[in-house]
């Protein structure tokens, strides 16, 4: 797959080695410069209904070097959940989303805190890149209080209020409609935030989806609706579960546009318009092409339904940390071992995220009863009989 | 005689056997001919295959059903009866409900699953307002009786809130539909059998957390099991305990737990839970003067409320004690507090002593 090509900056960037690698001395990592740089998409956008973005993308290499740094990040906690898992510290359901980073990384890069996003149960990437700290990831997945919803959400169920991400649903399909209402609350409010609901390939062929459409394209609401599409619906390839596998299309008189979502700097270009599209003109579909390595969840070994050579080609042609490793490499903008130094870093951050996690205790018994309404408005507990020890409980 | 893990056993047992007006069973249930040691979703695969055997105008579809579905219990259909029978959908389950009520109109057999019983909601209009009203609202016209829709219901240890609903109240309150719920895998696959062929549309829950626990001898050949019959599968004295599914393995543990401490308990599997077994359980209360429900699912609102509701309205003068009902608590399905949620053997021990000592 075709990467960048070097654009006339280039020989500016490399001028600017001098200053970055004196930099790189002091601190434990490296952390690049704003200085522009372009570069070009891996494949076109392809777009229904609108003009496409361009394909040349504005960067620079502390982007380009953060990008890098969070998606190796995200990378090694998926993998670390994944062994969690095994050693049956986190039990329930666990969807790894290594593979796709780049659109979570992609995405983040393109809009503020302000900017709503919702998804469905893979959502553990898309909660770092709201701010989300590896401590209350790992908390909540094996179900302890420092974890984002106290532990009492798990896997499936996270979210961060004070940066507008509205997690985290089991239900498939059902964060769509909600998506698309707190578009109109945005809208309501006047702020220029726009919301990002994203779905998968299986979930775009339920029914609520097409209602939300037709909702916001009625009302002009600021909804980007963000198809990740990894082709595979749990074990069900695309092309047996829907007609039309162009997502992007499906929107009919919603425009749409088809991303590379391997392609993190794709991923940041074809947000930013769909930013500025919906804010001015109403709803867009995003569809971004992307894989997970994994199976669909950890009780699923992901080869009964796919080859080995797929996801291993898959791997070796689009890796999204790859892409922007050559890229960086390419540009001078570090070099193979400080590449290396940040995996390390991140490995070691990983690692004591998930010590400091196990010293989490779980949840009191009394949490098993709180927040079932609002405060105040009790639920009550009864023994066993039901006649003597009688609660009214938070 | 705990039927969770056991191997080699029979059930049935103290079979209260009547047959009702409305039954379209044939009982033959108890094992005459071959029978072989086979868990749960074994059953129900036995009781589809022979469904798609037996009539030829039977379907069956859902979500992954075709490679055998994430349970198993549709292993083999595909390949034996092929793709036209036995077919995928896309992810959707208002639309496979719909397309099933739609095929069974035309007078086909549709026997449609969903995945989880938790992801039967979008589904629920099409239930409610749709298949149970069909023959009604047409005057005989048409119906939807060919449609049985199967669902995996019911706490699996790990499910957390979306894995391990029991939504069986909801169903409960909509005539039209029935509701019918096994607890074993020889119960399964007569009642199954027996859903399938019934004139009416019906929802058939099936315990998840038995699909490979329980065990059980099944005949291997064609038999169908009595609906709205209950059946009492221990004979008790001092109180009636009634309930369904993979809670009554949990009941009969508490009433062994019990019976040690003298008190004689009377188990009874309800089966069907719309329409219930009143006589069945009635005649019940009225040796015993006691009454204790037990389900999964939270206590407000519950189907113990139903039954607790119509035993006070038709035992009232026999009752020695309130009705007692060990349920599931008012809270969302939790995640890591489910053994504290869960109506467990001591809860339902110690209510029990309570009303037997009232």
């Amino acid at each position: 797959m075709a990467l960048s090509h070097l654009a006339a900056s280039a020989s500016r960037s490399s001028s600017l080695l001098k200053p970055l690698s004196s930099g790189l001395s002091l601190r434990r990592s490296i952390s690049g410069d704003n200085s522009p740089l372009t570069v070009e998409t891996s494949v076109p956008f392809t777009s229904h209904q609108c003009e496409a973005p361009s394909r040349s993308v504005e960067t620079n290499p502390k982007e380009l070097l953060t990008f890098f740094r969070d998606m190796a990040l995200m990378r090694r906690m998926e993998i670390a959940a994944d062994s969690l898992y095994k050693a049956k510290l986190i039990r329930g359901f666990c969807h790894l989303y290594d593979g796709q980073e780049a659109v979570a990384v992609g995405m983040e890069a393109a809009i503020t805190k302000k900017d709503c996003i919702i998804t469905a149960y893979r959502d553990h990437c898309t909660f770092v890149s709201r701010g989300g700290t590896l401590l209350e990831v790992f908390a909540e997945l094996m179900g302890r209080q420092a974890g984002c919803s106290k532990g009492k959400g798990g896997s499936m169920h996270f979210y961060k209020k004070d940066s507008n991400f509205y997690g985290g649903h089991g239900i498939v399909g059902a964060q769509v409609p909600l998506g698309c209402g707190l578009a109109f609350a945005q809208k309501y409010s006047k702020d220029e935030t726009v919301t990002f609901a994203l779905y998968g390939d299986g979930a775009a062929n339920q029914g609520q989806l097409f209602e939300a459409l037709n909702i916001s394209a009625l009302w002009d609401l600021p909804a980007i609706l963000v198809c990740e599409n990894n082709h595979y619906g749990m074990g069900t390839a695309e092309w047996r579960a829907a007609k039309s596998p162009a997502y992007y299309k499906r929107g009919d008189y919603v425009p749409g546009l088809k991303v590379d979502g391997m392609d993190a700097l794709a991923v940041k270009q074809a947000c930013k318009f769909a930013k500025e599209h919906a804010l001015k003109n109403g709803p867009i579909i995003l569809e971004m092409d992307t894989y997970r390595y994994h199976g669909h969840s950890m009780s699923d070994p992901g080869s009964t339904y796919r080859t080995r050579d797929e996801i291993s080609g898959v791997r070796q042609e689009r890796d999204p940390i790859e892409r922007i490793r050559k890229l960086i490499l390419s540009h001078d903008l570090a070099t193979e071992k400080e590449l290396k130094d940040v995996e390390k870093e991140v490995r070691k951050e990983v690692d004591d995220a998930i010590a400091q996690a196990k010293e989490s205790p779980m949840p009191e018994p009394s949490e098993l009863f709180t927040n079932v309404y609002a405060k105040g408005l009790g639920v009550e507990s009864f023994g066993a009989d039901r006649k003597e020890v009688r609660a009214t409980l938070p | 005689m705990g039927f969770r893990n056991i191997i080699g056993r029979r059930l049935g047992l103290g079979l209260v056997r009547r047959r009702k007006p409305f039954s379209t069973a044939t009982c033959d249930g108890d094992g005459n001919g071959n029978a072989k040691s086979i868990n749960l979703y074994s059953a129900i695969n036995q009781a589809l295959h022979i469904a798609l055997e037996t009539d030829n105008r039977a379907f069956v579809f859902g979500e992954d059903v075709s490679f055998g579905g994430v349970f198993r219990c549709t292993t083999g259909l595909a390949d034996r009866f092929g793709k036209a029978r036995v077919f995928n959908t896309p992810l959707c389950e208002q639309g496979i409900v719909g397309f099933g009520i739609g095929l069974a109109a035309m007078g086909n057999r549709a026997i449609a699953e969903i995945q989880f019983a938790d992801y039967i909601y979008p589904a629920f209009d099409q239930i409610v307002n749709e298949a149970a009203k069909f023959r009604y609202r047409s005057g005989n016209q048409f119906n939807c009786g060919g449609l049985t829709i199967r669902a995996p219901y019911g706490a699996v240890g790990h499910g957390g809130h979306y894995h391990s609903q029991s939504p069986e109240a909801f169903f409960c309150h909509v005539p039209g539909i029935k509701v019918v719920i096994p607890r074993s895998p020889r119960q399964a696959k007569g009642l199954l059998l027996s859903c399938i062929r019934d004139p009416n549309p019906v929802v058939f829950f099936e315990p998840k957390w038995l699909y490979r626990l329980a065990v059980e001898e099944v005949p291997e050949h064609d038999y169908m099991l009595p609906l709205s019959e209950a059946e009492v599968i221990r004979q008790g004295s001092d109180i009636t305990l009634v309930g369904w599914g993979a809670q009554l393995s949990v009941m009969e543990q508490a009433c062994n737990e019990a019976e040690k401490d003298g008190i004689s308990c009377e188990l009874i599997d309800l089966k069907t839970l719309l329409p219930w077994d009143k006589e069945t359980v009635e005649a019940s209360v009225r040796k015993t003067g006691r009454v204790l429900i037990s389900h999964e699912a939270p206590v407000t609102g519950g189907f113990g409320a139903e039954i607790s509701a119509s035993i006070v309205e038709r035992c009232f003068l026999r009752l020695e004690a309130p009705v007692a009902r060990v349920c599931g608590l008012d809270t969302p399905f939790p995640l890591v507090f489910e053994p504290f949620y869960m109506p467990t053997k001591n809860k339902i021990l110690d209510a029990i002593k309570a009303t037997v000592n009232y």
